[in-house]
């Protein structure tokens, strides 16, 4: 994201981000309900965001030079496996209910950042316009 | 935009599941097939399922990692054994007055619908939800 987003919108275009790319591992779980031996993974989002954002205890490493690794987006694509409820016979580890109750409060979280980037538009909106727009 | 990869997944998801209720019908239909030899009767086909990475318009590996479709290796038959009925008065029959039916067994085929038909329905709903997200960040601002 550029500078002038984060500095308009904060943390919310990160978030915004992070809910679809955890949305996708959810989906993904959800289709290989029945693979044999597929490992449920989630993102650990609180990490993922704090090590993204730098507002975690430690400091965020930069990139110095062209050509190194961007710590940030290696850190949002990290993805944890989950730790199955019920052993199953074929080695697969998804939970439907579980992956169905993330997904849509993954949804709901999703919704949630975006309106608090619609009411900075409408802020911004009134700002700009003096409350006339 | 990432939000599209789930459209990918889940269609693979649904995709998967339609086939599994096809063999599940095949193999429903198939219940009361004979044959005159043990080798020709109709023996249960079952799907075999893989989990498949989709690096789709992403040129970095580790993204690779978050959107796993599934694909199917495959359509197996069952080895289990095949029932011989003494019917000595069907043509089928052989010789002996023999003849071989399948080896499906209708209550693990209806249990395979029900579960083909919930997974499915959980692809949808997760294609329906993301598809609500996406209209709503089309709204942006508005």
């Amino acid at each position: 994201m550029s500078s002038i987003n984060d500095n308009l919108f904060g943390l919310h275009t990160q978030a915004l981000d992070m809910w679809q790319k955890r949305s996708e591992v959810l989906a993904s779980n959800l289709a290989n309900a029945d693979t044999p031996g597929y490992l449920a993974r989630d993102v650990d989002f609180k990490k993922a965001l704090a090590s993204a954002s730098g507002t975690g205890s430690n400091l965020p490493m930069t990139i110095t030079q062209q050509g190194q690794i961007d710590p940030q987006a290696q850190a949002a694509k990290k993805l944890a496996y989950r730790t199955p409820t019920q052993p199953s016979m074929d080695g697969n580890t998804v939970d439907t209910q579980v992956e169905q109750a993330n997904f849509a409060a993954n949804g709901v979280h999703y919704q949630a950042s975006l309106s608090f980037i619609t009411a900075q538009i409408h802020m911004l909106r009134t700002a700009i316009t003096g409350g006339q727009g | 935009m990432s939000l599209f990869k789930i459209f990918d997944v889940a269609g693979s998801g649904m995709a998967a599941q339609s086939l599994r209720l096809n063999t599940v019908a095949s193999n429903l239909a198939n219940a009361d097939s004979v044959s005159g030899t043990p080798e020709g009767a109709y023996r249960a086909k079952e799907p075999l399922f893989a989990a498949v990475q989709k690096a789709i318009g992403s040129a970095k590996s580790a993204d690779a990692d978050s959107a796993v479709g599934v694909q199917v290796k495959g359509v197996t038959e069952s080895q289990a054994d095949v029932q011989a009925h003494y019917e000595p008065g069907n043509p089928m029959a052989d010789a002996t007055g023999y003849v071989y039916g399948s080896n499906v067994n209708p209550i693990d085929e209806l249990v395979n619908m029900i579960t083909a038909s919930r997974s499915y329905q959980n692809n949808v709903e997760a294609m329906n939800t993301t598809k609500q997200l996406m209209l709503k960040t089309l709204d942006l601002g508005k």
